[in-house]
C-alpha cells in the first residue's frame, strides 16, 4: 500500500510541554520541526499541572539548586540517577526565567520578584527547615505555561497535525530511527512523517488503572511504541498513587479534608486509620493511607455495592466550617456526585497519578539501550522526554513540582542534543521500502469482521485487574495473579473486533489501538513489579517491607519480545559534585 | 444519510470531548453518551462552542465557579452539570 510521505528535520510525538518546549527550541534554531498531537496541543495532560515548578531562586526564602538536587535525590529513595538531577536542578533557574520571557504569568511578590511556594518534600540544607521553592501562575500553571509555549511555537513557525494518532516507529536495518508513521483522525488517513531525528513526548500511563486522575487520552502510546520497536521500558513498577480520589471516577480529594479534621471510615462505620497508624491516624503518610484503605477494601470492609470503597467524612465539622475551609471540594463534590460533604461522606479510593518509569534516556533525552558495548547505548536518531521517558529523576517517587520542570528542562536538553545531531546528519537516510509494513499490518488486523469481544470490555478488566493486582496492595501472590491474568487477557486481544469500520472521525478505531498501548505497557508494569522484591518509593510491598540497596539499587527494564526483566545500575555519580550516598528516607 | 452524517457529527463531538483533565472528559463524555440523542440542532451547536473553549475555562464553568457569557452556552453548561449527577 502506498501512503503519502512528509520530510521534516525532527518528528516530535506529543504536543504538552515536553514537546512544546523542544519544538520551540528546534523551530527556533531553523529546524523544520513537526509536532503530531492526538488532541489539540492545548489540550494535553500538561494543562491539568497546577501546583508549579520547583526552581532554586531563592526569592522567597534562602535557596541553592544543591539543596533542591538533595531533596529530589533523597525523593527518589535513591533510584535516581544523580547526573540527571544535578542537571536538571542546575538548569531549574534558567527554564523558569525562559518560560518567563515566553510569557507565563507567574504570580509574583511586591517588589516583582516571582513568588515561591512551599512543597512537601523541600529542605534548606540538605534536609534541615522547610524550604520554599515552587514557583506558580496561580492554580493554572501547566494551563498557562502550554498557553505560551504553543503560541511561541506558532510564532516560530511549527508545523502540527492537530488530531493525529501515532501508529509506530520507523526504524531501519542498521537501527535508525527514521520517523513515524501517523493517522489523521478525521478521515483515517495514513502518512509516513520522515524525519532525520524523532522525540517521544507522549506523556504518562495512568488509564492503566480504574480509578486515576489522568486525562483519557493518558494511555502510554510513546511507551508502548517504543517497546514495540524494540526498547526496554525502565522501572515501570513505580507508579504514584494518592490515597483519596473520587471512588470510580479517580479525581483528586486533596489531603486538606483530612488536614482539616477529616477522617475515613469503613463499611461498619470503624475509624480505621487507628489501626494501621495509631498516632498519625488519618494524616500518616500518602503510601500508608493507599495501603490502608486497599486492606479494607480487600478484606471485605469496602463500602458501597461493589464494596470497592472508603468514605471520607467530614460532616462533623458542620456545614459553616465545611463549606468555608473546602470550598473547591465541595464544588468538586457537588458537581460530580451530586452531594454536599457537610451532609454526606465522599466515596473515596487510590487513585493512580504519575508514571515514574518510561522509557530510557539519559541527560542529553537520547533514548539508551542495553547493545553489544554495554548497558546504555544511544539508538540513533530517537529521543524522548517527560513522563512517557525515564531519564531517570523521579526514581522511585516523584516530589511535587518536579514534573514540570523534567519536561522543561529535558525537553530543551533533547532539543539541544538534536540540533547538534542535525548538524552532522544533514541529509534523510533511505527509508526502508517495508518500513511501514508492521504499522500497516497493525491497522489491517482492525478491519477484520465479524463478531468478537468488544475493546471497551477488555479495557475495564485490564483496568480493574491493574488496581486490584498492581496498585497499591502489592505481594508476591497477588502480582503473579495479576501477571497471569493480564497475560491471559492479552491473549484474548485476538478476539476483538471492532463493529464501526468507518474512516471519518472513527474514535472506535482509535480507542482499539490505545488498547493495545496500554496492554503492552500493563504487562511491563505488572512483570517489573513482581520482580523487585523489596519496597522503595512508590512501590510498597507487604512480603519485602525494606529498602534493600544490596540487591535492588539498580533500574528495571522490561523487554517486550522476551516478555522479561533484567537491570542496569543506577547512575550514583553527579557531574561535578560529590554523590548523595543512599540513607534511611526520613520525613 | 442523515444517520450516517449524525454518527459522523457525534463521533468528531466525542473526539473534542478528549481534553486535558480527567474532570472535563467525565463531565463532557458523560453528557454527550446520555444526551446526544436528544439534542437538537441549536444545543448540539451550543455544545460545539463549548468546547472550543479552552480547558482551564470550561472548568470554571463546568464546577460552577463562573457563567459564561453567552446564553445558549451558559444553558448547555447547566444541562452538562445536571447530567453528571443525574
Amino acid at each position: 500500500m502506498e501512503i503519502a510521505r512528509r520530510r521534516f528535520d525532527t518528528l516530535i510525538i506529543g504536543a504538552g510541554g515536553g514537546g512544546l518546549r523542544a519544538a520551540l527550541h528546534l523551530s527556533s534554531a531553523d529546524a523544520h520541526v513537526a509536532v503530531v498531537s492526538k488532541v489539540f496541543p492545548t489540550r494535553s495532560h500538561t494543562v491539568a499541572a497546577q501546583g508549579g515548578v520547583n526552581a532554586a531562586l531563592a526569592n522567597v526564602r534562602p535557596d541553592n539548586w544543591h539543596w533542591h538536587m538533595f531533596d529530589t535525590v533523597k525523593g527518589s529513595d535513591y533510584l535516581g540517577d544523580q547526573d540527571a538531577i544535578e542537571y536538571m536542578c542546575r538548569a531549574a533557574p534558567q527554564a523558569v526565567y525562559e518560560l518567563e520571557h515566553f510569557g507565563v504569568p507567574f504570580s509574583r511578590l511586591d517588589d516583582g520578584r516571582i513568588y515561591q511556594r512551599q512543597f512537601g518534600g523541600q529542605s534548606m540544607n540538605f534536609g534541615g527547615e522547610q524550604a520554599a521553592r515552587t514557583c506558580a501562575a496561580a492554580d493554572r500553571t501547566g494551563h498557562a505555561i502550554l498557553q505560551s509555549l504553543y503560541q511561541q511555537n506558532i510564532r516560530a513557525r511549527t508545523h502540527f497535525f492537530d488530531e493525529y494518532f501515532a501508529i509506530d516507529l520507523i526504524k531501519d536495518h542498521e537501527g535508525y530511527l527514521l520517523g513515524a508513521v501517523v493517522m489523521n483522525i478525521a478521515n483515517s488517513e495514513l502518512l509516513l512523517i520522515e524525519a532525520k531525528t524523532t522525540l517521544l513526548a507522549t506523556g504518562g500511563a495512568g488509564q492503566l488503572f480504574r480509578t486515576n486522575t489522568n486525562a483519557l487520552i493518558n494511555t502510554g502510546d510513546g511507551m508502548a511504541m517504543a517497546l514495540r520497536a524494540g526498547i526496554p521500558l525502565q522501572d515501570m513498577e513505580f507508579f504514584q498513587f494518592h490515597p483519596t480520589g473520587i471512588a470510580g471516577k479517580g479525581m483528586l480529594i486533596s489531603e486538606a479534608v483530612r488536614g482539616e479534621g477529616g477522617y475515613l471510615v469503613n463499611a461498619d462505620g470503624e475509624r480505621f486509620m487507628e489501626h494501621y497508624a495509631p498516632n498519625a491516624k488519618d494524616l500518616a503518610s500518602r503510601d500508608v493511607v493507599s495501603r490502608a484503605i486497599a486492606t479494607e477494601v480487600r478484606e471485605g470492609r469496602g463500602c458501597g455495592e461493589h464494596r470497592d470503597h472508603v468514605l471520607l467524612k467530614v460532616d462533623h465539622l458542620g456545614a459553616e466550617t465545611v463549606h468555608q475551609r473546602l470550598p473547591g471540594i465541595c464544588d468538586m463534590v457537588r458537581t460530580f456526585l451530586g452531594t454536599d460533604p457537610a451532609e454526606s461522606p465522599i466515596p473515596v479510593a487510590p487513585t493512580a497519578h504519575y508514571t515514574m518509569g518510561g522509557i530510557p534516556t539519559n541527560r542529553f533525552g537520547q533514548v539508551i539501550v542495553p547493545l553489544q558495548h554495554g548497558p546504555e547505548e544511544p539508538v540513533p536518531g530517537l529521543y524522548a522526554a517527560g513522563e512517557c521517558a525515564c531519564v531517570s529523576v523521579h526514581g522511585a517517587n516523584r516530589l511535587g513540582g518536579n514534573s514540570l520542570l523534567d519536561i522543561l528542562v529535558f525537553g530543551r536538553a533533547a532539543a539541544n542534543h538534536i540540533v547538534d545531531y542535525l548538524h552532522e546528519n544533514r541529509y534523510h537516510k533511505p527509508c526502508p521500502t517495508d518500513g511501514a509494513d508492521p504499522a500497516l499490518a497493525r491497522l489491517a488486523r482492525w478491519e477484520q469482521q465479524g463478531d468478537g469481544e468488544t475493546v471497551d470490555h477488555l479495557r475495564t478488566e485490564l483496568a480493574q485487574i491493574m488496581e486490584e493486582n498492581c496498585g497499591v496492595f502489592r505481594t508476591e501472590e497477588v502480582m503473579q495473579d495479576g501477571l497471569d491474568k493480564v497475560t491471559a487477557l492479552s491473549g484474548r486481544m485476538g478476539d476483538v473486533r471492532l463493529t464501526d469500520h468507518s474512516k471519518i472521525f472513527n474514535t472506535a478505531r482509535i480507542e482499539a489501538l490505545e488498547l493495545e498501548n496500554l496492554m503492552d505497557v500493563a504487562l511491563a508494569t505488572v512483570a517489573s513489579a513482581l520482580q523487585r522484591k523489596e519496597s522503595r518509593g512508590a512501590h510498597s510491598r507487604i512480603d519485602y517491607p525494606e529498602r534493600d540497596d544490596v540487591q535492588w539499587l539498580r533500574h528495571s527494564l522490561y523487554h517486550r519480545d522476551t516478555r522479561t526483566v533484567d537491570y542496569k545500575p543506577v547512575r550514583t555519580r553527579p557531574i561535578t559534585v560529590d554523590s548523595f550516598p543512599p540513607k534511611e528516607r526520613v520525613y | 444519510m442523515q444517520t450516517d452524517n449524525s454518527n459522523i457529527t457525534r463521533n468528531r463531538l466525542a473526539w473534542q470531548c478528549r481534553r486535558g483533565m480527567r474532570e472535563l472528559d467525565v463531565l463532557l463524555l458523560g453528557f454527550l453518551e446520555q444526551r446526544y440523542p436528544q439534542l437538537g440542532t441549536g444545543d448540539i451547536d451550543s455544545f460545539t462552542r463549548l468546547l472550543e473553549y479552552p480547558d482551564n475555562v470550561l472548568l470554571e464553568w463546568l464546577l460552577g465557579h463562573m457563567v459564561p457569557s453567552d446564553r445558549d452556552v451558559a444553558h448547555i453548561v447547566q444541562e452538562i452539570r445536571h447530567a453528571a449527577v443525574s
